[in-house]
């Protein structure tokens, strides 16, 4: 690990300014961060702590019904809110279907959005990786490159967005409320994270010493409490990334899908928002067939960069079956293995 | 830049001065308080081998930056048992086998604290093995793990239940 200022900011305006400085890195938890700094991945010349900074670990319910969930709200915190995983069951679900209850403790709401690519290329510094060194190349492709992205890459960068808890926040809708030297400002989730084009380095459309303040979840994605669910598919049960993901988040009346919406992960290179998907199950009576067409719908631009078409496949029947178990209904509790496929499955449901 | 930062450590207040930033919690409790119980396996966060409670809540103690964690009160397993009265959880593990070569096991231990203080698992096996996933046994003791931190469960609850009473 290089040496590196320290600095403990004590307002949201002195972090902005001190992170304003080039080099410098945000801490939050670091769960992340220090691991990538122990790798000589990432090489901050400082790190602006943010955990002692007041006002930014509350989960409350604004006067209009959103959510708004601080920065530095741990995972596990917002997972075990009962009244926040009541309204965003699926949100709970992805959080505890991430990481190890460890990591959950310490990692963030702002950390979790910011997390880097587990790609092995990007996390070994003798590899060319044109997202850690722009313009030295990317050896994912025609690498080891089984569990990168089939959607959103570039000839410059193949790396999966990791997060499982971005999955429902695309969703759902979520806002991300930013801070900077120019006072606030607020982004979609699903236009915060940048496709990798021609410079995947550059991750997030956050400018030098942006930070992320919250997350809020708009009132109407409260409307889908009783019809969601994510599901995870991975090398292992637990502790471990998606090879694909997805949330579904269904508002059925009188037997008919009045809305939805799903998005994925362990595909793409951002949190990806299944929107040609979403449309076709609006009105539709929800079904396996319905399902299948939704799930070819959200991979119809779908194409393998190296030895992932499988996750083509895999994907669909991802997308299938969690929109099988969230018509299904929520859970009164959550999995005793949230989000997994080797949980028993809720009665109606066939396996697709 | 001021590296000065005080931490209560098993009940007992610490004030320390780094020399260095880069100091994780693991290595501070190791290397200059003497507390060598945390184990360092990975070093990455995979292992869960330095889990280590703050604020009562379990984290891994290597992906920790220590000057970031200024004013936490944090407990390790020196400082479960009562004299020479074992934690309960300890207890359990070897009542149990809840391991082999005894490498994981302090990180297994507190990792078994901080759940049954969740009180998300109950009594079920699944829920307690999906809990306790980020601490790898590579003896492959988990049988002995899962019955350890059950039984221990259920010892704590009963003592509670007797104190209610």
């Amino acid at each position: 690990m290089n040496l590196f200022e320290y600095v403990r900011p004590s307002s949201i305006a002195e972090a902005v300014a001190a992170a304003g400085e080039p080099g410098s890195a945000y801490l939050g938890a670091g769960t992340n961060l220090l691991d990538l700094m122990k790798g000589g991945v990432t090489r901050p010349s400082r790190l602006v702590d943010l955990t002692h900074l007041p006002d930014l670990n509350g989960i409350e319910t604004l006067p209009d019904g959103s959510a708004r969930i601080g920065a530095l709200v741990k995972n596990s915190a917002l997972a075990h809110d009962p009244d926040f995983a009541k309204r965003f069951p699926v949100v709970a679900e992805a959080l505890l279907a991430g990481a190890s209850a460890q990591l959950r403790n310490a990692a963030t709401v702002g950390g979790n959005l910011m997390q880097r690519t587990r790609c092995s290329y990007f996390n070994d510094p003798a590899s060319a990786c044109n997202k850690r060194e722009p313009g030295t190349g990317c050896d994912a492709l025609g690498g080891e490159n089984r569990s990168h992205a089939v959607l959103g890459w570039s000839d410059h960068c193949i790396a999966v967005h990791p997060s499982d808890f971005c999955v429902p926040l695309a969703a759902l809708g979520a806002i991300v409320e930013i801070a900077g030297a120019g006072g606030q400002r607020e982004v979609p989730l699903t236009d915060f994270h940048r496709l990798p084009g021609d410079t995947p380095d550059r991750e997030t459309v956050l400018e030098a010493g942006e930070m992320i303040v919250a997350v809020r979840l708009p009132a109407d994605a409260a409307a889908f409490a009783d019809h969601q669910r994510y599901l995870k598919v991975r090398e292992r049960t637990s502790y471990a990334f998606a090879l694909a993901s997805a949330a579904a988040a269904l508002k059925i009346e009188n037997g008919t899908i009045v809305e939805a919406r799903l998005a994925l992960g362990g595909v793409a290179t951002k949190p990806w928002r299944a929107k040609a998907a979403e449309a076709l199950l609006a009105g539709a009576a929800p079904g396996k067939q319905v399902f299948e067409k939704a799930a070819e719908a959200a991979f119809a631009e779908a194409r393998p960069s190296g030895d992932n078409g499988y996750k083509i496949e895999l994907g669909k029947r991802v997308v299938a079956r969690v929109l099988a178990m969230a018509a299904a209904g929520t859970p009164d509790r959550m999995p005793a293995l949230p989000a997994s496929p080797f949980a028993p499955i809720p009665e109606g449901v066939v396996n697709v | 830049m001021n590296l000065s930062l005080t931490l209560t450590i098993n009940g007992k207040r610490r004030e320390i001065v780094l020399d260095d930033p880069r100091v994780t919690l693991l290595d501070l409790l190791r290397e200059r308080l003497d507390l060598t119980g945390s184990k360092k396996g990975c070093d990455r966060g995979q292992c869960g081998a330095c889990t280590i409670l703050v604020h009562g809540q379990r984290i891994n103690s290597c992906l920790a930056l220590a000057i970031s964690y200024d004013g936490a009160s944090i407990t390790t397993i020196e400082g479960l048992a009562d004299g020479d009265a074992l934690h309960p959880v300890q207890q359990a593990f070897i009542d149990h086998d809840g391991f082999q070569c005894g490498f994981c096991t302090p990180g297994q231990i507190m990792s078994a604290v901080g759940l049954i203080a969740e009180a998300q698992a109950g009594e079920d096996a699944e829920r307690v093995r999906e809990a306790m996933s980020g601490n790898i046994c590579r003896c492959g003791a988990y049988k002995g793990i899962t019955e350890a931190v059950l039984d221990a469960q259920a010892k704590i609850s009963a003592g509670k239940e007797r104190d209610a009473a």
